[in-house]
């Protein structure tokens, strides 16, 4: 065992990029809470977006593109759930269920000729001077954009949530929907708006995987990524910034469980491994107590006659 | 303009008709898709539904059909009853891991010893292991008001680590040369789980499927348990005031689909599987919640979706070496059959209604 071979920047660097798929789904995730729907298809949303930003990369052999397709294909996927939800109305926790299950077995299906491919690689940022400075360079100056992007979506949605008339909208709607339409608000139409949205973060958040964390493509890798997102929205207490700090959490917990299999630490890898979903099931525990900030219509069906 | 109105009562003819309006809708746009990946629709859906029992090797194929239906019948009769009561157990896939573990460990830990009492410790064992592994998110559910569905969902991740660990590790053949993966348990006379009449694809674990159906349908209609679960399923309030307790029903219906997840992995490590190896699972777990749906959370409906989704394994697998459809369009299929019974559930609890001139 040589734990000197761990290296402090780079595993701090690594986390970003470990946390920045889970940033993503988790951010989206948190509203189509707010807004009052629970939809536990993160999972399988972002593997379709995995596979759809893998296949577009490699194809048109550009990453951007290939972000931009996996952002659509989750926001897709998520229209499925739209119309089982919204439309028809049913039961959130099964659609979610039946979302993720629909989505492992299609990546699949859409991946079939994409094993053991190499995507193309997405360029780093590179600032002349900002990006070779010791240790800070490499933890804030040379990751590639979407990630950048990921911490401005925390930002931006954050000041959405807080400040916005769009945010104190979603918010009537996720915490009373009866008076929500009242009020003349279109409950429905603003419920789906964030469903697709937060569809197009979790197949962002699954492209990240696919195209740059691994980049490769390998049937059901997104292995409870998106599940650990959705237990993230409970740990942040449905709070932006607090997304952020579980998901460097997690990713460092990723990461470091990583460096110590590669260090050699005398615990077995399986071991290792099962340390972020343990990790979560803590965190889970530890936080659950407090529920009085998860949007009070949570769950519940809309529908206008009632 | 189509408006939706709540039906007073959910449908009863609706709630029968759903299910198989699904099946119908699905081979549709299953067909669709199999015509998308270049296949002939109408060829490939009788392939999956007619062969396995019906086609030249029907024969060899019908005993399959039991094989693969058990599991998912055994896992669904219980995740329904947790459903039921709004309790999600997601995590049956971990479950069924860890049964086959401890079931197979027990077995195992006998080895060469022949004896009678071997096997049913091995079942008990399985069951326990199971029951144990989906207590974890029941008692923190009780204790801390824990999300069960995330809860169990991860202890799906850590029992696949734990199920590598033991074929990698403490249950591996030490006469395996090196490669992954336990002793055979099919040569193994004391702890084998064989065929009950040869040919037949029936074997214990399929017994104990047509006796958890009884079983379940006993306790939901005759028992007070049942009344419990489906008062708390419907009308959680009333529940309340009616004296049930939560804690335990939560206890009850977690643990009791637990052990029968664990049992289904026992019986198929000990019988049709043979040997604990990595990727020993292959996610009934999972499709047992397609088929607690299709079922409609009733025990005989439940029994019947086995089989439909039995069919759907062997038929996708026929298809498979047939006509060369990939095996995830299968799931895809399976994944479909869910959407659509979903959706048609729109019909059971409300009536379309077309609106003229309604003032909104």
């Amino acid at each position: 065992m040589d734990l000197t071979a761990i290296n402090p920047v780079l595993l701090i660097a690594s986390l970003m990029v470990a946390a920045t798929p889970i940033l993503l789904a988790a951010v989206g995730e948190l509203v189509v809470e707010k807004a009052g729907v629970l939809n536990l298809g993160v999972e399988g949303m972002m593997i379709t977006g995995a596979i759809c930003g893998f296949s577009i990369a490699v194809e048109t052999g550009s990453p951007l593109l290939g972000f931009v397709a996996a952002a659509v294909g989750g926001a897709v996927l998520s229209l499925l759930f739209v119309l089982l939800t919204q439309v028809a109305l049913a039961n959130q926790v099964a659609s979610g269920l039946a979302l993720t299950l629909f989505g492992l077995g299609l990546s699949a299906l859409m991946g079939q000729g994409y094993v053991g491919i190499k995507p193309p690689p997405m360029s780093r940022l590179d600032i002349p001077v900002l990006s070779d400075l010791p240790a800070v360079g490499p933890i804030l100056f040379s990751h590639d954009i979407v990630l950048y992007f990921g911490i401005a979506l925390v930002a931006a949605v954050w000041w959405m949530l807080k400040y916005s008339r769009v945010g104190l909208v979603l918010r009537a709607v996720g915490e009373n929907h009866d008076a929500a339409h009242a009020l003349g608000y279109k409950v429905i139409r603003i419920r789906i708006a964030a469903i697709l949205f937060g569809g197009a973060c979790a197949g962002l958040g699954g492209a990240y995987i696919s195209l740059i964390r691994v980049p490769q493509w390998t049937e059901g890798m997104t292995a409870g990524v998106g599940w650990i997102a959705l237990a993230l929205v409970v740990f942040a207490s449905w709070k932006p910034w607090r997304v952020l700090l579980g998901a460097y959490l997690f990713g460092g917990i990723t990461v470091l469980q990583l460096n110590l299999q590669a260090a050699g630490v005398a615990i077995p890898v399986e071991y290792l491994a099962m340390s972020p979903y343990l990790v979560t099931i803590l965190v889970l525990v530890i936080l659950s107590a407090d529920k009085s900030s998860a949007p009070a219509s949570l769950g519940r069906i809309f529908h206008a006659s009632h | 303009m189509i408006v939706l109105e709540k039906r007073p009562q959910p449908s009863r003819a609706w709630s029968v008709a759903t299910p198989l309006v699904a099946v119908l809708a699905t081979m549709i746009a299953g067909g669709l898709l199999f015509a998308a990946l270049g296949k002939n629709p109408v060829e490939a859906i009788r392939t999956i539904f007619w062969e396995p029992l019906f086609g030249e090797f029907a024969f060899f194929y019908r005993p399959q059909l039991l094989v693969k239906g058990a599991p998912l019948v055994l896992i669904a009769i219980g995740l329904s009853l947790g459903f039921r009561a709004g309790i999600w157990n997601i995590g049956a896939e971990g479950q069924y891991i860890i049964g086959a573990l401890t079931g197979a460990g027990i077995g195992l830990a006998f080895y060469p010893m022949e004896g009678w009492f071997i096997f049913p410790l091995m079942v008990l064992g399985g069951a326990f292991g199971g029951w144990a592994w989906a207590t974890i998110p029941a008692v923190l559910k009780v204790r801390f008001g824990t999300n069960e569905i995330l809860v169990s969902l991860m202890l799906v991740y850590v029992a696949e680590q734990l199920l590598a660990s033991m074929s990698l590790g403490l249950l591996k053949n030490p006469e395996g040369f090196g490669f992954p993966g336990s002793r055979n348990l099919q040569s193994y006379d004391s702890a084998h789980n064989a065929e009950l009449i040869a040919g037949s694809g029936m074997h214990w674990g399929v017994v104990v499927a047509l006796i958890a159906v009884i079983f379940a349908y006993v306790l939901l209609n005759r028992h007070m348990t049942g009344f419990h679960i489906r008062l708390t399923g419907e009308a959680p309030r009333a529940a309340r005031f009616a004296g049930v307790s939560p804690s335990r029903l939560i206890l009850f219906c977690l643990g009791m689909s637990g052990a029968l997840a664990g049992l289904a992995g026992l019986f198929e490590v000990a019988g049709p599987a043979g040997q604990v190896t990595i990727d020993f699972n292959v996610g009934y777990g999972f499709t047992a919640i397609i088929v607690a749906f299709l079922g409609r959370l009733h025990p005989v409906g439940i029994l019947l979706a086995g089989g439909l989704m039995a069919l759907t394994y062997i038929g996708g697998e026929i298809a498979q070496s047939n006509l060369g459809l990939p095996a995830a369009a299968i799931q895809v299929f399976q994944g479909m059959l869910l959407f659509f019974l979903l959706a048609f559930d729109l019909l059971t609890n409300y009536r379309l209604r077309a609106a003229a001139s309604e003032v909104a």
